[in-house]
């Protein structure tokens, strides 16, 4: 039997039946369109958290301070309340640590933002040119402000996109324009480039300012809220971050580490946390859609035990006429395979169509890669292998002469 | 071309056995039009099923064109079948919605006959039973019981068989019809060469058989020629 012999066969069997075949395929159609969509939103999410924590930096130390502590009490007024980091300790830790290729020291808050008649509370962070390589910052136009504005405290501000958005809604070239922070005049020197938004923390919607006119204008205060160092390589991340520990103990006149009024968050450690848990909410939205793809699976293989029960006289007659065992079975297990192959074409596009339409109108974070069509097509011939082997064998098990006889 | 020696069945069910056919010895010469009479239950099916190559007798030796035929394995017998047999069924037992054409081509399609021989073949066995050419482009379910039944003869010389079993062909059709059918058989026995072995119930329709072989419970009780030819 040859090759285009099967195939016309099997497109005239599945012909004869159109809404048994179209609903037979609908079953796979949802189970590979459910597994290529939600495997979408799972691999959007991690890319996601892949794409924000490269734009931070994986080679990133960030230290902040510690719970602040009343003298003789215990009770802790949460993390980051200590004024405990100053840019002492942020220039000590650049003098004295090696293989840092930058440090910067920051300082944030939240204050109104105006101009003319717009404003805008948003995130303000006072911190030094420095930034913009730890932090992977790039412009969209004008320049970052340099040290010399840091030294001369000048009131000058570069903007986020979000910002932008807020306040000049209607103008692409932002520098030299004026803005009110806090009731203070700065100028805008530029604006960064969009990141995209990542939940409550949003790089997009974030006034920079030199640290030191932070420091008198807007905190009024030296302390920092942050100290963030890149490390030149990534495998030496663990001894710069237990430098920098021995470093501030000592600074600081601590000799218990567990005290320390200070923490290091490593952001390899957090990139592992988060992929290691948006690789479980892949795997678990794929195991649920796995599921309705093995009822779709179930599904093929009721239609092929009916259309094998029905069709046996036809299966007596084609081994009378001489078809082998290996014929039939081949005739209707490619019947099945056609089923979920085609079903898994309509699949795959459908699934697509709908991981699209979740980032257009949902919001959601998609990426359909070509592994996951590619799988997908395999596991649905697979199906159609497992799910039409036991109707076809079963077919090519009849015997001739009782199959004749069949009513 | 056919040797029968000593050929039983015996079926069992459970602790059950029947024997449908004990100790049927006779031959068949090449070109000869043998009728296989007897009532239902008389063993002439299973009989033909052995004949045929669709099932193994339980006893005795069955030679083939001289080659002993009685333990091929399944796949061995459908080879033999695509070869040397055609069959002619009571109830037509055509492809449904598949067109005339198609359906004589079906033994070929497994003979694995190459695609630009087919048509031609299945045209001249088409042509052999006198079927209209309009009519080779209908679909099996459009025909009439005659019509139905010349296809399924067609396509039982389709690959030139030099044994060709009828199994009650006339059975589903009505008297005018199947004397046009049997005619068919008579001709191409005559005129073609084609050995035709015809299974039957039907006393009037084993006449159109040069030879009439009876057969009553498992055992052939008389095998005669036939001296009065039906020629109507």
């Amino acid at each position: 039997m040859l090759f285009s012999d099967i195939i016309l066969e099997t497109s005239i069997a599945l012909l004869a039946n159109k809404v048994r075949s179209g609903l037979t395929m609908l079953g796979i159609v949802i189970g590979i369109g459910s597994v290529i969509a939600m495997i979408a939103v799972g691999q959007g999410a991690q890319k996601s958290v892949e794409d924000r924590i490269q734009s931070i930096g994986s080679n990133l130390l960030m230290i902040r301070p510690g719970f602040a502590r009343s003298p003789g009490q215990t009770v802790s007024q949460g993390q980051g309340s200590s004024t405990s980091l100053t840019l002492e300790d942020a220039q000590a830790i650049e003098s004295d640590v090696s293989f840092l290729s930058a440090v910067a020291p920051s300082v944030s808050g939240n204050y109104q933002v105006v101009s003319g008649g717009s404003n805008t509370r948003t995130s303000v962070t006072g911190t030094l040119p420095s930034y913009v390589t730890v932090r992977n910052i790039e412009l969209e136009s004008g320049s970052f402000f340099t040290d010399a504005h840091d030294t001369r405290r000048s009131k000058v501000a570069v903007i986020g996109p979000d910002v932008r958005d807020e306040l000049f809604p209607d103008e692409t070239d932002v520098a030299g324009k004026k803005i009110r922070i806090n009731g203070i005049d700065f100028t805008v020197l530029g604006l960064t480039v969009s990141k995209g938004s990542s939940g409550m923390d949003s790089a997009d919607d974030v006034v920079y300012v030199p640290l030191s006119t932070a420091a008198q204008y807007l905190t009024g205060s030296d302390a920092l809220s942050m100290i963030s160092v890149t490390v030149s390589d990534q495998s030496i991340m663990d001894q710069a971050s237990a430098d920098i520990t021995e470093l501030l103990l000592a600074r600081h006149d601590i000799v218990d580490e567990d005290s320390a009024d200070f923490r290091i968050m490593n952001q390899s450690d957090i990139v592992e946390t988060a992929s290691s848990v948006t690789e479980t909410f892949t795997l678990l939205l794929g195991a649920v859609a796995g599921i309705s793809l093995l009822v779709g699976g179930i599904g093929i293989m009721n239609m092929m035990l009916t259309t094998v029960t029905e069709r046996t006289r036809e299966i007596g007659l084609r081994k009378a006429i001489g078809a082998k065992r290996r014929d039939i079975s081949r005739q209707f297990l490619s019947e099945s395979v056609a089923l979920t192959f085609l079903g898994g074409v309509v699949g795959v596009v459908l699934g697509w169509g709908a991981a699209a339409l979740l980032t257009r109108f949902g919001g959601v974070a998609t990426s359909v890669s070509g592994i996951s069509v590619v799988l997908a097509f395999g596991v649905s011939a697979v199906i159609g292998i497992i799910f039409g082997y036991y109707p076809a064998r079963r077919a090519a098990r009849l015997n001739p002469i009782e199959a004749l006889r069949y009513e | 071309m056919i040797e029968c020696r000593n050929i039983s069945k015996i079926y069992c069910n459970g602790d059950n056995e029947t024997a449908a056919l004990s100790g049927a010895t006779f031959s068949v010469r090449d070109g000869e039009f043998v009728a296989i009479m007897g009532p239902s239950g008389s063993g002439k099916s299973t009989l033909m099923n052995i004949l045929g190559l669709l099932d193994l007798p339980t006893g005795g030796t069955y030679l083939l064109d001289g080659k002993d035929v009685s333990h091929l394995s399944e796949d061995e017998l459908a080879n033999v079948r695509i070869q040397k047999i055609g069959f002619v069924f009571q109830s037509f037992n055509l492809l449904p919605r598949t067109s005339v054409l198609r359906n004589v081509t079906l033994p070929l399609v497994y003979g694995g006959v190459p695609r630009s021989d087919r048509q031609a073949k299945a045209e001249d066995a088409l042509r052999a039973v006198e079927f209209p050419e309009e009519r080779w482009e209908h679909l099996s379910n459009q025909l009439s019981g005659g019509q139905m039944q010349r296809v399924a003869i067609a396509r039982a010389l389709v690959n030139n068989p030099s044994l060709v079993f009828a199994d009650e062909p006339t059975g589903n059709l009505d008297t005018k019809t199947g004397v046009l059918v049997m005619k068919a058989f008579r001709r191409l026995n005559r005129e073609k060469g084609h050995t035709i072995i015809l299974i039957t119930h039907e006393a009037e329709i084993a006449r159109y058989a040069d030879r009439i072989i009876t057969i009553r419970d498992g055992e052939i009780v008389s095998d005669m020629p036939n001296r009065e030819v039906r020629n109507d």
